[in-house]
């Protein structure tokens, strides 16, 4: 019995701190909202009243918008690149015969495990050589190989979660790979890849270390010019910028589950009746 | 407890060799050009400069102002991963014991913040933490402390910060490994009499290691390479490799000396990850929970 009463309070405790570092874990970034709705210079918790005035200054800034516009733009190209690359590349990793396979596999987790401040530099030191710094076509390159890890992984969990003998049917009655491709595969993962896609430009949205060496003076990302302004004054105008992204990864993760249950939807259908031609 | 499927349905070959080298060529020649090119120019520059030399490699480590930059990253780093293991196990543990919406509130508390931008959660971080920042404020208004506190650019404010924000790398993997074992063996442990501690201690620790270990590995490597906190929080009082680094390409402009220190960062990391090859494994974060 002692033992039993012992055991229930042992889990009331773990239960207990596994709800401090939940308010750990979230509470810092959300104290961040109410603070920004505040009137005053000196950001205060709680806010000593109600304003918009931060937010309208962060829309009047054409700094700042622009910095928002040239992350978006920078985010919508690197996603899209690394969608299709990454996507190409794990089909020949699941479904193809690519020779040297252990070293493509080591290439492709190089992004994540090669710390983000050497890369930053070295492409800092080849992109100012090939005028690359400061352009659009620098961000989505450096961001494209930054989020490609994150696709590959996506979509190889996308291709392993449906059963391969849709395919090999598909196959066996007589259509060519690229037929299979289009008409079994591409439908099955299909919202694997809109998840990855929105995994890559979240990446690249905030992706703050190369965009610190990459930009230069009147190109600049958003976190880039945050990274600015945190360093030089802390504005009010941050915790809205900050209130604002923190809402958009919401929003991100909401539609990414949303995902999530339609792809494991379609794969459980698909399973179950086969795929129409 | 890997939850691959059988290899039987990886292997619908659809592809040849020369096919799937196709497929591939997109991602190798972006990886070639962006990433191994520039890390070897970077390499290149550590070795070559003026003339071959390991000069600045022996700079790095002789002179006493560098070396203590490389052990406080060393010591930070395994701060912060003690700390976040500390810290993630409860959680993880709490979780794979939930279903339903329980687990979907757990779950969402640790993926917020992954997905949250490292900047926003950094400023957070700086807004409580400095002078007249919340924490200060409260503490003064309860009668704690007479004057503010000096919190921001000490290397326990680099710690908690650098520990909440690689936390979810912490989390993530221990779950993934606890919710592989079945509650039965707990039960069956207490059954045949092990006490709370010894059923930890013989089923439940030993099961949960390979998350363990991948998490640590994953938060030491990532606080070992980690400039935008440390370079906020610390300040160049707390200097670490990645703020040195940075130090030396911004200000200094000498780029042998910052190759080098990449070179060394860079050996470390990689025999980490050689080692623990297996312990890699991106789909825990990418897949959500």
């Amino acid at each position: 019995m002692s033992a039993a009463r012992g055991n229930r309070a042992g889990r009331m405790a773990v239960n207990a701190a596994a709800y401090a570092v939940t308010v750990f874990l979230l509470l810092p970034t959300l104290i961040i909202a109410p603070m920004s709705v505040g009137p005053e210079r000196l950001l205060s918790f709680p806010p000593k009243g109600f304003s918009m005035r931060w937010y309208a200054e962060y829309f009047q800034d054409a700094e700042w918008v622009r910095a928002t516009l040239f992350s978006a733009e920078a985010g919508v190209i690197s996603a899209v690149c690394a969608t299709v690359i990454g996507t190409m590349l794990s089909l020949a990793l699941v479904r193809g015969r690519l020779p040297g396979k252990g070293l493509v596999e080591l290439l492709v987790i190089g992004p994540v495990i090669v710390p983000h401040i050497a890369l930053a530099v070295a492409m800092f030191l080849v992109f100012e050589q090939l005028r690359l710094t400061g352009t659009l076509l620098g961000f989505a390159m450096a961001h494209t190989v930054l989020a490609l890890p994150f696709v590959v992984f996506t979509v190889l969990a996308a291709l392993y979660r449906f059963d391969a003998e849709l395919e090999r049917a598909a196959l066996s009655c007589g259509a060519g790979g690229f037929r299979v491709f289009r008409y079994v595969t591409l439908p099955l993962i299909a919202p694997g890849l809109v998840s990855a896609a929105l995994f890559a430009f979240v990446i690249s949205f905030d992706e703050a270390v190369v965009s610190f060496f990459i930009s230069d003076l009147d190109r600049k990302t958003l976190p880039r010019k945050m990274f600015e302004d945190i360093d030089y004054n802390i504005s009010p105008t941050l915790a809205a910028v900050a209130t604002m992204l923190t809402l958009l990864t919401i929003a991100a993760l909401l539609l990414g589950y949303a995902l999530k249950r339609g792809m494991e939807r379609r794969a459980r259908a698909a399973a179950r009746q086969g795929v129409e031609p | 407890m890997s939850r691959r499927p059988p290899r039987f349905l990886l292997g619908g070959r659809n592809y040849s060799p020369a096919a799937s080298l196709l497929l591939a060529a997109p991602f190798l020649l972006l990886i070639a050009v962006v990433f191994l090119l520039p890390l070897a120019t970077l390499l290149h520059e550590s070795l070559f400069v003026p003339a071959p030399t390991v000069e600045h490699y022996a700079r790095a480590f002789g002179e006493p102002v560098y070396l203590r930059v490389m052990l406080r990253t060393l010591r930070v780093a395994v701060l912060v991963t003690v700390a976040a293991l500390i810290l993630a196990w409860p959680l993880a543990w709490v979780m794979s014991r939930s279903r339903g919406l329980g687990l979907a509130l757990l779950a969402a508390a640790v993926l917020l913040p992954l997905w949250t931008s490292v900047l926003v959660r950094t400023y957070a971080w700086m807004v409580l933490l400095q002078r007249n920042g919340v924490l200060n404020q409260l503490l003064q208004e309860a009668g704690v402390i007479d004057a503010p506190m000096r919190l921001l650019y000490t290397e326990g404010a680099v710690v908690l910060a650098m520990a909440h924000v690689l936390l979810p790398f912490m989390v993530l993997p221990i779950y993934s490994a606890l919710k592989g074992i079945p509650e039965d063996y707990v039960r069956a442990a207490q059954m045949l009499g092990a006490s709370a501690w010894g059923s930890f201690r013989e089923v439940i620790w030993p099961l949960a290691l390979p998350g363990v270990t991948s998490g640590c590995l994953m938060v030491f490597l990532l606080a070992l390479g980690f400039f935008v906190t440390p370079a906020l929080i610390g300040g160049p009082q707390q200097m670490m490799i990645a703020t040195l680094v940075s130090q030396q390409v911004r200000e200094m402009l000498d780029w042998p000396f910052a190759g080098a220190l990449v070179g060394i960062l860079l050996i470390f990391v990689l025999a980490l990850t050689l080692v623990f090859k297996r312990a890699v494994r991106l789909d825990r974060f990418v897949g959500s929970a």
